[in-house]
């Protein structure tokens, strides 16, 4: 134990929680309506919307996108998402 | 990672996998306007943000121990004054207080109690789970009635799990006569988000008391914790209320209350309720939702 150490948050240190996972989330992006619900309930803060370009090339939309390596598996995303554009898997 | 709800508790913090705390603690802090420092008791939440050499936190944060958070945030704000006063810093800081409901309802109270007394500026916010669970689920005196934990188990002679009513820290935090308070839950997020925005603002005290499931102790699916949420205010077991300057107003009005039932059967520490023996504990838990509801309606109509 440091005395009078100073302890800060290092993103290149934090812990890659994604480990603990044994499902995991598959995004239907065709699906994704961009709400934003699967963002804000995720415990691990690591759902993002990103803006992409649709099927037509020419449309942009929010999509959900997860990063994995902080992903838990909980499946909170899944139970929130109201068009069902997030199915649990068995772990990759 | 998603960068703006990793502003102030990061990704990487080690709580249960579909644990509802992470996302109180950062739509609240969310609507924080200018910086603050966090201030934590003991529990669920310090234990899995703090692990040794680790920190999930990027703002100034203080772990006090498990009676004295209170006492701690205001002895910040004390200095902050001070030091505002001779010059030696330019921006006062909001302090913000993070405290499960063992470390509210129980062991901190009375330090919250003096600081709502002496009228800190402060937040304070309590994600109530029910229990004493970082520890493995003891009860608290937020604990439901009926419901089963390490402390209040199941037996020949045992029927029901906890025998006493939930304490109601809400009028006893109320009775500071503070200026703004407010009841809310996890899975309405929204109506956090603005009473958050409100108790911010407020110069002087302020506190939220927010609906927090725990999967674990709960002893529901890891990917359950907003359904069981939702139910809890749908059955009217948790309302969303506030009380500015006294006056009572309750955000959402159920117009058509779900049996108590929908809220217990989600849950495993309910299970022994359904048994045919405790037909008349479940009766008797109905009626007193109804009787709360009654009494917060009352105060809400005057
Ligand atoms: C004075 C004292 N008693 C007991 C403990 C052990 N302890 C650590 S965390 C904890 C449970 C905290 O419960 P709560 O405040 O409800 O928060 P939760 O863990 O549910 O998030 C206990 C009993 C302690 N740290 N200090
Ligand atoms: S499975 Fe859980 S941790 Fe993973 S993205 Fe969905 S809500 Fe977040
Ligand atoms: S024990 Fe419960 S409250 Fe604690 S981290 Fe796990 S789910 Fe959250």
């Amino acid at each position: 134990m440091e005395k009078g150490a100073v302890i800060k948050y290092d993103a290149l240190k934090a812990p890659r929680t994604g480990n603990w996972r044994y499902l995991y989330p598959e995004m239907k992006k065709e699906k994704c309506i961009g709400c934003g619900r699967c963002v804000s309930f995720c415990p691990e803060a690591c759902i993002e919307l990103r803006k992409e370009k649709g099927s037509d090339n020419k449309t942009v939309k929010n999509k959900a996108r997860v990063d994995y390596d902080f992903c838990k598996g909980c499946g909170v995303c899944a139970s929130v998402c109201p068009v069902r554009a997030i199915i649990m898997k068995k772990s990759e | 990672m998603n960068k703006e709800l990793n502003r102030y508790l990061a990704s990487g913090h080690s709580a249960c996998a579909g644990c509802a705390y992470p996302a109180i603690v950062r739509t609240v802090l969310g609507e924080a306007r200018s910086p603050v420092v966090i201030v934590n008791a003991t529990g669920c939440l310090e234990v899995t943000s703090t692990l040794y050499p680790f920190t999930a936190w990027k703002s100034s944060y203080i772990h006090s121990a498990f009676e004295n958070a209170s006492a701690t945030a205001s002895g910040i704000e004390s200095a902050q004054k001070i030091l505002f006063k001779k010059g030696k810093i330019r921006e006062k800081a909001k302090i913000v207080v993070f405290g499960g409901d063992g470390g509210t309802y129980d062991i901190g109270l009375q330090s919250l109690s003096g600081a709502l007394e002496r009228g800190h500026d402060f937040l304070y916010v309590c994600y109530d789970n029910g229990g004493y669970m970082n520890t493995g689920n003891q009860r608290s005196s937020a604990t439901p009635f009926g419901a089963q934990t390490e402390t209040t188990p199941i037996g020949k002679e045992q029927k029901i799990g906890k025998t006493q009513l939930r304490k109601n820290l809400m009028e006893i935090v109320n009775a500071h006569n503070i200026a703004y308070l407010a009841q809310a839950n996890v899975a309405f997020l929204d109506d956090l988000k603005m009473k958050a925005r409100k108790a911010l603002e407020v110069k002087g005290p302020a506190f939220l008391n927010v609906f927090s499931p725990c999967t674990n102790n709960w002893k529901f699916p890891l990917s359950q914790y907003v359904n069981v949420a939702v139910l809890a205010t749908e059955t009217n077991f948790w309302p969303l209320y506030e009380i500015e300057k006294g006056k009572y107003k309750i955000n959402k009005v159920i117009s058509n209350r779900r049996p108590i039932e929908e809220f217990l059967k989600t849950q495993g520490r309910f299970k022994h309720l359904f048994a045919a023996e405790n037909k008349k504990t479940l009766e008797k838990m109905q009626e007193m939702v109804d009787e709360e509801w009654k009494k917060l309606s009352a105060n809400a109509s005057v």
